[in-house]
């Protein structure tokens, strides 16, 4: 992988460049929050001129690995204000891989008003100007299928919706999945940066790209068996997973004392065998037609944790249905019936919108009086007008924090302006650390504290104490960044988490493929090096240790049935990140 | 005896009923009850008390709510 390109959307004019040295042993994460920490202003507007994103494929993207088909987009978030690594499945990321690129930057933005398509093939990259009919309302299943029609049935996609478009600041960017379906980078609105550059989709063709290059083949060959072996073995991993989707963790957060419901006022519900994975699994097979139990996100998933859900008549409705999601509907909103949420789930998908901000947001407008408590065809009409956008519909798509201060409360769960997701930080507090932290926002996948704190998995920690959560989530948080730094997705923690073996098979497979000898130290330090680096872009951009806290109400409100509150000190909390001075100290 | 609602998530629904109430004798613990069901205990991953994490071994009380989990994971 050598190529690095960049598209300028002032002047139309595409440069495909050798990759600069020092991103040359970066991949995924590493390597968008290094760049947009070198090229962009960190003061400047996330929507204006001076932002830049960039697409990336982790080090292993491309490969015979399993699971490694994740790509990394980053850029200035217009949510947070932060510097925002968002990760999606698709085939976009192998794509890019195999036809060596190592990067792809948009940057700059056309003084017109069109809207554009980029086209990367191994010919090159065309700026195309945008269909008419894929704009101004046109839903992204729509729109990937006239794409396909167009530029070819295996090409990958990655669109901003109508929610991109109207540059919302939690506007998502849409990728393709290997069925034609979509897969999102989520969270932070970097659909509207998409959006802002005009840019309505990047189509990528990788016919005639050869296969990656490994170093030493055989090596490489063996190391990724130890690793599939390590995930398949591990329960989760190997069938959980692929059985119940992430949404069996409606029954233990619920059990645990902490899934947050009807605006994070409880952490506990009565109908969760409504919305629960073993219901979602029972309905799926009972339906049948389109439904499929279990389905992976990239070609190369051995996990399959998505699903394809039908209605009554077994036609399909939306896949990859999360846990979050369903909890942030389910649960945060009160709405009881799963098809319901389907919909909306369906509906923040076409629209191209974060379907956890979305669903935090609708749960912020029940409680402000926008809409009725728990009603899910209320919620669907709500979210469809974000499509066209309405008021509502761009107050709900402007996220929680918006919705939170257009209806004038004080119990906004949100950190840096990003809504906080599925596990309520007050009964599972490790993970209330990673919110209060993370360089991205409230987010849970940025150091996953769930895993030792409630499933038992790689540690066992208390979760209703403080005993131990300050170096949990630290040591998840820098894991974190080096694992999304690989294309792995997230979930090959479960199968090497308490799998010494299967964690080095991942260190090998990278150093097979690049003839290089890191080891886990190394790895480590990988982590912490993003970490620090999206910590001074963020310095840089005007946040300080304060911004690090939970939302107040969450120390005088208890969260039953455990009536546990947010309790870490400001001065516990900054000790998180307290590794980032170490390399002053050592010079 | 204590009476104890015993409730069963993922693949221990499999042939059983999701909830139940239980009557045992005093002192019993969760290792009595997935005995009792037949459950083994190496597939036992999270054992909630009243939604508190317990072990295999510690007694049960009066009007506890037990919930037995297999490894589950998500994200």
């Amino acid at each position: 992988m050598n190529k690095f390109i960049r598209v300028n959307m002032t002047t139309l004019k595409v440069t495909t460049e050798e990759v600069p040295a020092k991103y040359a042993g970066l991949g995924g994460r590493a390597l968008t929050s290094n760049f947009v920490a070198d090229e962009v202003k960190p003061t400047c507007h996330a929507l204006g001129k001076n932002n830049k994103i960039i697409f990336a494929p982790g080090l292993l993207s491309g490969t015979s690995a399993p699971n490694s088909g994740r790509l990394s987009v980053g850029a200035k978030s217009p949510l947070t204000g932060t510097i925002k690594e968002s990760n999606t499945g698709g085939s976009f990321s192998q794509k890019m891989a195999k036809m060596g690129i190592k990067a792809f930057v948009i940057e700059g933005m056309p003084t017109d008003d069109k809207f554009y398509v980029i086209k990367i093939d191994m010919n090159g990259v065309t700026v195309e100007e945008a269909p008419t009919e894929i704009l101004g309302g046109c839903g992204n299943y729509e729109a990937i299928r006239i794409l396909s029609e167009k530029y070819g049935e295996k090409v990958g996609i990655g669109v901003a919706g109508p929610a991109g478009e109207n540059r919302l600041p939690s506007a998502n960017i849409s990728f393709k999945d290997p069925e034609g379906n979509i897969r999102s980078a989520g969270r932070g609105g970097l659909g509207a940066v998409l959006g802002s550059k005009k840019v309505k989709a990047i189509v990528i063709d990788d016919t005639g790209a050869e296969r990656v290059s490994i170093a030493d083949p055989e090596k490489f060959k063996a190391a990724s068996k130890v690793f599939a072996k390590a995930i398949l073995d591990h329960p989760v991993s190997g069938q959980g997973l692929a059985a119940y989707g992430t949404t069996v963790l409606v029954n233990i957060l619920n059990e645990a004392g902490g899934l947050p419901a009807n605006n994070f006022t409880a952490g506990r519900i009565d109908h969760n065998d409504n919305i629960s994975g073993e219901t979602l699994n029972a309905t799926i097979t009972e339906r049948g037609g389109d439904g499929k139990v279990s389905h992976g996100c990239h070609a190369g998933c051995i996990m399959r944790c998505s699903q394809w859900y039908p209605d009554k008549n077994g036609k399909y409705i939306t896949s990859g249905f999360e846990y979050e999601t369903i909890w942030g509907l389910g649960a945060d909103a009160g709405i009881q019936n799963l098809d319901d949420i389907a919909y909306c789930d369906r509906e923040m998908d076409d629209i191209g919108i974060d379907s956890i901000e979305t669903a935090v947001a609708i749960a912020a407008a029940m409680e402000g009086g926008l809409i009725p408590w728990g009603d899910g065809k209320a919620a669907l009409e709500a979210i469809k007008e974000i499509r066209k956008p309405t008021p509502l519909g761009r107050i709900i798509g402007s996220g929680t924090a918006v919705v939170g201060k257009t209806c004038g409360l004080y119990r906004t769960p949100v950190v840096k302006d990003q809504a906080i997701p599925a596990y309520d930080p007050r009964s599972v507090k490790g993970i209330g650390l990673t919110y209060a932290t993370s360089t991205m926002g409230a987010d849970h996948t940025a150091g996953y504290c769930i895993s030792g704190n409630i499933l038992k998995i790689g540690a066992d920690i208390d979760p209703l104490k403080k005993d131990g959560q300050i170096e949990y989530s630290r040591a998840m948080q820098i894991g974190t960044a080096a694992v999304d730094s690989t294309g792995m997705c997230l979930f090959v923690y479960f199968g090497v988490a308490d799998n010494p073996g299967g964690y080095q098979a991942l260190i090998d497979m990278i150093n097979a493929q690049y003839g290089i000898n890191l080891t886990s130290e190394d790895v480590d330090k990988l982590g912490e090096s993003v970490l620090k680096v999206e910590r001074a872009f963020n310095k840089a951009a005007g946040f300080t240790n304060a911004h690090d806290r939970l939302p107040e109400f969450f120390e005088y409100e208890p969260c039953p049935p455990h009536n546990a509150v947010w309790d870490f000190t400001p001065e516990e909390i900054d000790e998180v990140y307290a590794f980032e001075n170490e390399e002053a100290t050592n010079c | 005896m204590v009476q104890v609602k015993v409730k069963l998530f993922a693949t221990f629904r499999t042939n059983r009923e999701k909830e139940m109430m239980m009557d045992l004798t005093q002192g019993s613990t969760p290792k009595d009850v997935i005995e009792h069901l037949n459950i083994p205990a190496e597939e036992v991953a999270i054992i909630l008390i009243n939604g508190i994490h317990q072990k295999l071994d510690t007694p049960l009380k009066d009007d506890d709510t037990l919930a037995l989990f297999p490894p589950v994971g998500g994200g």
